[in-house]
């Protein structure tokens, strides 16, 4: 009846709290007026958002020549752009569902933070796609909808569509579970405040109450969802790799993409998902429930994922080698060794070489070390899309259509321009929805501990 | 008949558990239990039956698959065939990835849909609570016995008996 907790485990908040306190403390945060630190993250990121507009309006009034786009490299920055939103987006479904069917349950203390975030990664990635078509008002076109063509129907077959598909289950599906998430706390924050907000909550929480039987039935879909979103979220990645790997270009036409695609997303991942932690901590002050302990597992997971990447990239050239193909020999060759070198080996550095500084326990619980870190490995799986993408695409069979690639400054605004748009949504959702899941984490306060409360 | 209805509020999620289980084996009536988060073993205390969500679940996912493997069959093959690299009409392979995509959206928009119908949850439905508190840190249980009926006035005592601080009386059937 009672559920058996291990005497060997460590408490997963740092001090004691009653249930009211939890509500307190993670509602605090949104009733008063935000800190300082608040206004300087979104006065800083609205100003990159504002830019990344403007220069998407300019791409499309404009064309899409003005993103520097080489003719041999036209899927240079905006898809480099579009694999590392996607990827950012799997550590959340990681941590929300797969740590929820293993039964960790020190996830939630992250996992409303890591689910916003997917949501968040899940938009800006899906802009790229649509600023690329160049005419992003027709960009319902390639949705099989009956049309006065004949009707015309779209190519089942193509990769991109599968994308497409895949991509808008994902931020459904995401969405969808992050507000199953949010409706018992909606109904905490309902019965907390008073007037216009009190209305709003009251709406979002459809009449929740904390009915035993509504939890029997909510535990029962927010199982089967975990269990849903687990393999969404493997083949949204292997989808996405799918891009690469059923075109015949060298470097991209290898059966390894999907693992390879996969476990790269969810180390981009877990390293964004590390980087927001520490700022809502610090900027939200939830220090006693995103515990360093938290921080330390997510450094184990990276550390992990890391392995599996290093080996990816390992595996990688000893198979063009191995394979005897001149032009796959000539790909990796040039990656590592050709004009863009530096691009290649700031990805092996930051992906492979970083996380090994996770191996010291020292170096875990000194958060701003870990910080700094994380942001490495963000950077660092940017350029590893960045190489596969440009490096594969400048020198591919015919020497005549040789070229370099260098962004232009619109290119360069409108990446700076997505980060602008995740961290303002991000810290809205920081100001304005509950960071820390409330009703679950009240579940698991006296975990390891008497029932106090 | 209108029955004799109480309420007792409790403190602990693990005082609730047991007077569940006192209350049910007394021969009581259970109306509900609240409370601000899932308390494990609850449902069984509460002896509620497993839930079938997880069929509907099954069934809208398996739809979802049937429904995208004939439509990307019927609109490629059937309804206008159209020469994409001298692939086959029917390249059922290359329809495995948007069957399996429409799987998992049916299967969790329906589950989440059943949910919502079956608990009655809904925007603009006014919450009915037992008691002020238990979204915040308070617990409550429900319980009904018939008004000639054995043990409505011990109710009170074996409710405190199992760590209760408040029990309160409600005729009608304001909650059931």
């Amino acid at each position: 009846m009672f559920e058996a907790v291990s005497e060997l485990r460590a408490p997963l908040t740092d001090q004691p709290v009653s249930y009211g306190k939890v509500t307190d403390d993670i509602a605090r945060p949104m009733e008063g007026k935000p800190t300082r630190l608040w206004y300087i993250g979104f006065g800083v990121s609205l100003f990159f958002l504002l830019l990344g507009t403007i220069a998407v309006t300019y791409t499309v009034l404009t064309g899409i020549g003005t993103w520097g786009l080489n003719r041999t490299v036209g899927w240079a920055f905006d898809i480099t752009n579009f694999v590392f939103w996607v990827g950012i987006g799997h550590a959340g479904t990681l941590i929300s569902a797969v740590l929820f069917l293993f039964r960790q349950r020190w996830r939630t203390a992250v996992n409303r933070s890591a689910e916003a975030m997917t949501i968040f990664a899940v938009l800006c990635a899906a802009t790229f796609p649509l600023i690329h078509m160049g005419r992003p008002w027709l960009a319902f076109w390639p949705l099989p909808y009956p049309n006065t063509r004949g009707s015309l129907w779209i190519n089942w077959r193509s990769p991109l569509f599968w994308d497409v598909v895949a991509i808008s289950t994902y931020f459904i599906i995401s969405a969808t579970f992050w507000y199953i998430g949010l409706i018992p706390d909606f109904a905490t924050l309902r019965d907390r405040v008073k007037g216009l907000r009190k209305k709003i909550f009251g709406f979002l929480s459809l009449g929740w109450n904390g009915s035993a039987r509504t939890w029997q039935r909510y535990e029962v879909v927010y199982l089967l969802l975990a269990g849903l979103a687990t393999p969404l979220v493997f083949s949204v990645h292997t989808i996405v790799s799918f891009d690469f790997a059923t075109s015949v270009i060298p470097g991209w036409h290898t059966t390894i993409f999907p693992p390879y695609f996969v476990a790269g997303a969810i180390f981009s991942g877990l390293s964004m998902v590390l980087t927001l932690m520490l700022v809502a901590r610090r900027v939200m002050r939830l220090e006693n429930y995103i515990t360093k302990n938290h921080v330390g597992a997510m450094c184990k997971l990276i550390i992990a994922m890391g392995g599996i990447v290093g080996l990816a990239y390992a595996t990688e050239f000893f198979i063009a080698w191995y394979s005897g193909n001149d032009y796959e020999r000539f790909v990796f060759m040039n990656r590592a060794l050709g004009p863009f070198a530096w691009a290649y080996w700031i990805m092996v550095s930051c992906n492979v070489i970083v996380p090994q500084f996770f191996w010291s326990k020292r170096l875990r619980a000194n958060l701003g070390v870990v910080f700094g870190l994380s942001l490495l490995i963000n950077v660092g799986m940017w350029f590893e899309r960045f190489v596969i993408i440009v490096t594969s695409l400048h020198r591919d069979y015919l020497p005549s259509s040789w070229t370099t690639y260098k962004p232009t400054l619109i290119e360069v605004v409108t990446l700076l321009g997505s980060f602008g748009l995740f961290f303002t949504l991000f810290l809205l959702f920081c100001r304005f929805l509950p960071v820390i899941a409330i009703g679950e984490v009240k579940g698991v306060v006296n975990h390891a501990r008497e029932n106090e409360a | 008949m209108s029955a004799r209805i109480q309420t007792g509020i409790f403190e602990r999620d693990g005082d609730l558990l047991r007077a569940t289980t006192a209350v049910r084996e007394a021969g009581y009536r259970i109306v509900d239990a609240y409370t601000p988060f899932a308390v494990h073993g609850l449902d069984r205390a509460m002896g509620l039956r497993p839930s079938r969500l997880t069929w509907v679940c099954f069934w809208c996912g398996l739809f979802g698959l049937a429904f995208m493997t004939w439509f990307q069959y019927w609109s490629s093959a059937s309804d206008w065939p159209i020469n994409v690299g001298g692939k086959p009409w029917n390249s059922w392979p290359a329809f495995v990835p948007v069957a399996f995509e429409g799987t998992i959206l049916l299967g969790g928009l329906g589950v989440v849909a059943a949910l919502f119908v079956r608990c009655g949850l809904r925007p603009g439905r006014k919450a009915k609570m037992p008691a002020p508190r238990v979204t915040d840190d308070r617990f409550a249980l429900v319980v009904e016995c018939s008004r000639e009926g054995r043990g409505a006035d011990e109710l009170p005592a074996l409710l405190r008996s199992h760590g209760a601080i408040e029990v309160t009386e409600d005729l009608g059937e304001t909650l059931a």
